[in-house]
């Protein structure tokens, strides 16, 4: 095992990372941009390198300085959490070329999960059933009305570059597509720089399930069950949970099954190793493949909370070369959890809001975990995602791990700037969530003030 | 008339330039914020009269952006 590790990340996940990190020993190096001097991932790290001025691109996205911090720090490893440098197989390479062990994929296995019509292709290839599409990136407007014609309307047109629900657009009829192929276009050439997109069929009501995956370099790969996430504001994840509804008390057991073995189908057809995760959407019984995502989640804690696998800790053993001694039939599911994520917006229109944070009073008690990125008197600024913490609340059951989740949200007191705690004790109140019937357009219908 | 930001975060795209006539719901500046891109628009007709702010330019809710005449 490598001695030391540089984080190449911020807010909660950086401070997640290294508290792992410390307590398997390792020396921990944080870096930073001017925004986040003061925050505790920061001040909690046995060294702390700054980067630069907060926009991301002169900060966290900055492969030089993050290159030159963990060469001055001596750091042998990097972790780059989610987002950021996490997807960027060049940062991966160069972490290579500069002897620093990266703690993720191979990068060609990276690269050929980051070109979603790619992914695509590689994924139906590997008998993996996908979402009705374009099969690969229809290069003008032309080629994408002759695929719509044959996927039929409604359609999802994406940049084959994007993620997070950045470049996306949805169509209804061909003046529509028109529309939105110019918009995506455009969007994915001043935020990836390239205007490549895809088209898919855009199903009304799926559900988002994911199945989580672990491999090793020696070749042994086992998945982690699943988890649902279907709860989403703007194609971003809100609320998510471990198991599914739909599989719970044993449902759907051949349905589960096939995605299962789909996900592990297409992490070998990737060249798979370390954490990553395969999503899915499921719509009338059936799954379809939308992406693998090279790197840990933002949700990996409902998984690790019900099924006891240390998902930070197998990445850095993996990542150091261990063999990976879990076996398949080990893993089982204790009890539910849920992860609502705390987000400093509005929590009707969902509208960012930075700004100080005056009060920030993490609720405490059975069941309750909070990885927080921010403590009482800190700022959250415009240049980083929303994400203020995540409250994740598990129980042996789904319906304990509501009922203690209502009494944790009500504890939550954050002051000094909006933030969605009231959205979420809507959303555990709304009887359709608790009854599990969701969809990713949940938001849409349901837990409205 | 003034149009104002309504959320804290940088000028992405100015998407109108002075002189040009506009009508309600035109985009007239993307702003940027956590990760996510906010359209401003006119809230009715006019004429582009000033811009006051630029692309990567940081801004306040409730500065003002764009200044509109009838």
């Amino acid at each position: 095992m490598f001695r030391s590790l540089l984080i190449a990340n911020r807010g909660e996940i950086a401070r997640r990372i290294g508290t792992v990190a410390r307590a398997m020993g390792l020396r921990t190096i944080a870096v930073y941009s001017d925004a986040d001097a003061q925050a505790p991932f920061v001040k909690e790290a046995d060294q702390a390198v700054r980067l630069g001025p907060p926009p991301p691109k002169d900060s966290y996205l900055n492969v030089e300085a993050l290159i030159r911090a963990a060469k001055e720090t001596r750091a042998e490893a990097v972790h780059p959490g989610y987002g950021f440098v996490s997807e960027n197989a060049e940062f991966a390479r160069a972490c290579t070329e500069a002897g620093i062990v990266f703690v993720g994929p191979p990068p060609e296995s990276m690269a050929r999960m980051k070109d979603k019509a790619q992914a695509r292709a590689l994924a139906k290839g590997a008998g993996v059933p996908v979402v009705p599409g374009s099969d690969g990136v229809v290069a003008d407007l032309g080629g994408a009305s002759a695929a719509a014609e044959r996927i039929g309307f409604p359609l999802l047109v994406k940049a084959a570059g994007g993620g997070g629900g950045i470049g996306m657009a949805v169509a209804g009829s061909q003046p529509e597509l028109e529309k939105a192929f110019r918009a995506c276009a455009d969007r994915a050439r001043s935020a990836f720089g390239r205007d490549a997109v895809y088209l898919e069929r855009y199903f009304p009501a799926p559900r988002h399930i994911e199945v989580q995956i672990l491999g090793d370099t020696q070749g042994n790969l086992l998945h982690v069950l699943e988890r649902e996430c279907s709860i989403q504001r703007r194609h971003q994840k809100v609320v998510e949970e471990a198991g599914s509804p739909l599989f719970l008390e044993g449902k759907n057991p051949a349905l589960l099954r096939g995605m299962t073995e789909a996900a592990l189908a297409a992490a070998r057809a990737f060249g798979y190793a370390n954490a990553g995760t395969v999503e899915f959407l499921i719509s009338d019984g059936e799954f379809y493949f939308i992406e693998m995502n090279a790197r840990l989640q933002v949700e990996h804690p409902v998984t690790e909370l019900t099924t006891g696998v240390d998902l930070i800790g197998w990445q850095l053993r993996i990542a150091s070369g261990e063999r990976l001694t879990l076996k398949q039939e080990e893993i089982r599911r204790l009890g539910h959890a849920l992860e609502f994520r705390i987000y400093a917006e509005d929590p009707v229109r969902f509208l960012p809001s930075p700004g100080p944070l005056n009060v920030f009073r993490p609720p405490e008690g059975e069941g309750i975990r909070v990885d927080a990125g921010y403590a009482e008197g800190g700022v959250v600024t415009p240049y980083y995602d929303p994400l203020l913490a995540k409250l994740i609340v598990s129980g042996k059951t789904r319906e304990e791990a509501i009922r203690r989740s209502d009494d944790a949200l009500q504890r939550f007191d954050i002051q000094g700037l909006k933030n969605n705690v009231p959205l979420h004790l809507r959303i555990v109140r709304d009887r359709a969530f608790q009854e599990g019937a969701l969809d990713t357009h949940f938001l849409e219908h349901h837990a409205r003030p | 008339m003034d149009v104002p930001a309504h959320i804290t975060g940088t000028v992405w795209k100015v998407e109108v330039s002075v002189g040009q006539k506009v009508a309600a719901g035109d985009v007239l500046v993307i702003l940027e914020s956590m990760k996510m891109e906010m359209p401003i628009e006119a809230p009715e007709p006019g004429t582009v009269k000033e811009i006051r702010c630029q692309p990567s330019q940081p801004v306040n809710e409730g500065d003002v952006l764009v200044v509109l005449t009838p």
